[in-house]
């Protein structure tokens, strides 16, 4: 039984200008103790599926239309408001880009750190000070003894990353949603982050859902990878397949157009025209205006996520057919 | 060789830092740009890469003379900005021009696409006040805008757009020299990749010579010919672009190197990783010797006391360390 199991989840958020369907109908599985890495570009629906999972959509604009999101035998998008919290603070941490979101500047870091385990776990203040203590050594914070006590203005931007890490980690979560944690960040601070997700994970065991909208981050970190567009998956397959044979046209252009793949001196590829509106419905497969691949049928049918390999699912009714 | 447009010449600029509100006691200086000499040529694309903070906005804004230099020299086409007077300098910018990372902070938002694009063309009386409206559209063609926009406010437009404008209004006076500080940061990959084909193509067109900065090494080396490290305010190397990339000499450009995640799932977990320990140390309090000696998987005693000229390091090279030779 996998560790989550989400269900056509769909949010939308009813705002003045229409309803846009940020999330339209998403389902995956994450098992125990695996990187899942979610792709696409920004506007995709990346962190509203987060969001969704971990209660922090904002009700309104925003409603989680339909879905289940099942965790240990609980539904995260029905359960009473008192139970998500203390599975959100426990059992399921959440990280972001700017760690300024889950850091607040007027406290001392080792009282942030220590909070979660003084509300979920009977553990004295001193023992949970230990804990802190080793939990910002192990994401390497140096002399980490004399920092305990300093407010996050006192970190850069780097070391915020891994007290936000390390505020997460300390409960020893079953499951970390990292959302686009590195993008903000330099190259090198990026290389050291990532790693440092890659050890603990192995260390804690714990599963970790990876969103980025960088293709050459999940393909070092993660063991599947989950292509979403316009609010739906399109493509999902065990990392090497997906690098070594994207079946989806949205996959292969995004592959495309990375820089480093291309040949030097000529024109940079770029995937033609623009994602589509959300608040206008979509029939057919979403990326029908921009696909170089679209036939008549794919502007009147919903291409469903179906198996095309033992270790990929493909939303494209042409590669379902055989054709591409 | 042509003379360049551009050369810097020893060039600092340097911060005091004061603490106490009331005595104003001067207590330190950050040295943003610390000795950078460096040419540009007619027509040629220098990528400008680094961490941030090590230096890259306050050299473009030193090169724009938008902050007084501290030592050394700026010479645009044989003119020494450094001892030029305001008018001088004004009379400059119609010849270099930049454009920001972020347009909407750097785009007036009360302005149309028009209004913002005609300004500079009248008060530098490029053209005469009927031909404007012509000129303009001309503008917005040449950047991929159409100019039944022109009316159009920034807000209405998307990051990509907006970015064009920026790039529009930066050509107005027909430059010859560029500053583009982080242009496609904020933009998404598709978009970014959009911006680096128009600035190649506007740079192929007008042989103009742009300094294209980044803390990406992955998008510099696309659009540039030479590319050249910065590293807590000097340059540690400078050389062709796919040189540098592919064979880097100094430890810090193989650092950056090596910590671009390669889109290949076997090279990816396989390739040796050079990761480099810490943060950029504050510029306040720069390392001794080699400023990068507390980092640098290659540092020796010796490099904590020598401070390391930019010598050559092959054809058209240049790299600063000591130990160039023996690693
Ligand atoms: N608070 C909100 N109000 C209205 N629309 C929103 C809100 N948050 C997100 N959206 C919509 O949801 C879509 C998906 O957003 P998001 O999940 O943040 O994308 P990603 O993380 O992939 O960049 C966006 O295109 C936007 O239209
Ligand atoms: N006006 C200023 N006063 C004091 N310090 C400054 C000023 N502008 C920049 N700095 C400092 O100079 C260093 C280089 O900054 P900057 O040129 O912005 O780097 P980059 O563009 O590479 O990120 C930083 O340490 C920054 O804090
Ligand atoms: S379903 Fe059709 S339009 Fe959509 S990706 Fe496949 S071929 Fe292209
Ligand atoms: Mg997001
Ligand atoms: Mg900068």
């Amino acid at each position: 039984m996998p560790l989550l199991e989400v269900t056509d989840l769909r949010t939308s958020f009813h705002t003045r200008s229409g309803v846009y369907r940020a999330v339209d109908g998403v389902s995956f599985s994450l098992e125990k103790g695996e990187t899942l890495g979610l792709v696409g570009e920004s506007g995709s629906g990346k962190s509203v599926t987060c969001y969704s999972l971990m209660g922090l959509v904002p009700q309104p604009p925003g409603r989680i239309e339909s879905g289940r999101a099942m965790f240990d035998g609980i539904d995260l998008l029905h359960c009473p408001a008192a139970q998500l919290r203390a599975i959100r603070g426990k059992r399921i941490a959440m990280i972001f880009q700017d760690p300024m979101t889950s850091l607040n500047p007027y406290l001392r870091i080792s009282e942030q750190l220590i909070e979660p385990l003084l509300i979920h776990q009977k553990i004295s203040k001193a023992d949970a000070l230990a804990r802190g203590l080793a939990m910002l050594e192990a994401v390497g914070i140096n002399d980490a003894a004399n920092r305990l006590h300093s407010y996050p203005h006192e970190f850069s931007g780097g070391m915020r990353q891994r007290v936000m890490i390390a505020m997460a980690l300390i409960t020893r979560p079953e499951i970390l949603i990292a959302d686009e944690p590195t993008t903000a960040l330099d190259v090198t601070v990026q290389a050291q982050i990532l790693e440092l997700i890659k050890n603990l994970q192995s260390e804690l065991g714990m599963a970790v859902i990876f969103v980025t909208h960088d293709l050459g981050v999940v393909s070092g970190l993660c063991d599947r990878v989950q292509v979403m567009y316009a609010g739906r998956i399109v493509e999902t397959a065990d990392t090497r397949t997906l690098f070594h044979s994207p079946r989806h046209p949205y996959t292969r252009a995004l592959q495309r157009s990375i820089p480093s793949l291309q040949p030097k001196g000529r024109e940079l590829y770029t995937i033609p025209g623009l994602p589509p509106d959300l608040s206008n419905p979509i029939a057919g497969c979403a990326f029908v205006p921009r696909c170089e691949y679209a036939t008549d049928l794919c502007r009147a049918t919903d291409p469903r996520l179906l198996p095309v390999d033992p270790t990929q699912a493909t939303a494209c009714l042409r590669v379902q057919a055989g054709e591409l | 060789m042509t003379s360049p447009i551009l050369r810097l010449n020893d060039v600092k600029t340097h911060f005091p830092v004061d603490s106490g509100f009331l005595t104003r006691k001067r207590t330190g200086t950050v040295k943003a740009v610390d000795g950078v000499s460096l040419t540009v040529a007619r027509g040629e694309v220098l990528g400008l890469v680094g961490e941030s903070g090590c230096g890259k906005s306050t050299l473009a804004r030193t090169i724009l003379q938008l902050v007084p230099t501290t030592a050394g020299t700026v010479i645009l086409e044989g003119k020494n900005l450094t001892s030029a007077t305001a008018g001088e300098i004004l009379t400059a910018r119609r010849d270099l021009q930049m454009v920001f990372q972020d347009p909407f902070a750097s785009l007036n938002p009360r302005l149309t696409v028009y209004a913002t694009l005609a300004e500079p063309l009248l008060v530098h009386r490029v053209v005469t006040a009927g031909q404007v409206r012509a000129r303009v559209a001309q503008l917005m063609e040449k950047v991929g805008l159409s100019p039944q926009f022109m009316e159009k406010y920034p807000h209405e437009f998307s990051g990509g757009q907006r970015q064009r404008i920026a790039i529009a209004r930066a050509l107005a006076l027909e430059p010859k020299v560029i500053v583009a500080d982080e242009p496609v940061s904020a933009l998404d990959v598709s978009i970014q990749a959009q911006i680096l084909n128009l600035l190649a193509k506007l740079c192929r067109e007008m042989n103009l010579a742009l300094i294209f900065i980044a803390h990406d090494l992955s998008v510099v080396k696309h659009i540039s010919d030479r590319i050249a490290v910065m590293y807590l305010g000097k340059i540690v190397e400078l050389g062709p672009a796919a040189d540098v990339i592919e064979r880097p000499r100094h430890p810090y450009t193989r650092a950056l190197v090596s910590a671009i995640p390669t889109p290949d799932p076997d090279r990816e977990r396989t390739k040796k990783r050079l990761v480099l320990a810490g943060d950029l140390p504050s510029p306040l309090n720069p390392p001794s010797g080699c400023a990068f000696h507390p980092r640098c998987p290659y540092a020796q005693t010796k490099c904590q006391t020598i401070v390391p000229p930019l010598i050559p390091a092959g054809p058209n090279r240049e790299a600063a360390c000591i130990r160039l030779d023996e690693i």
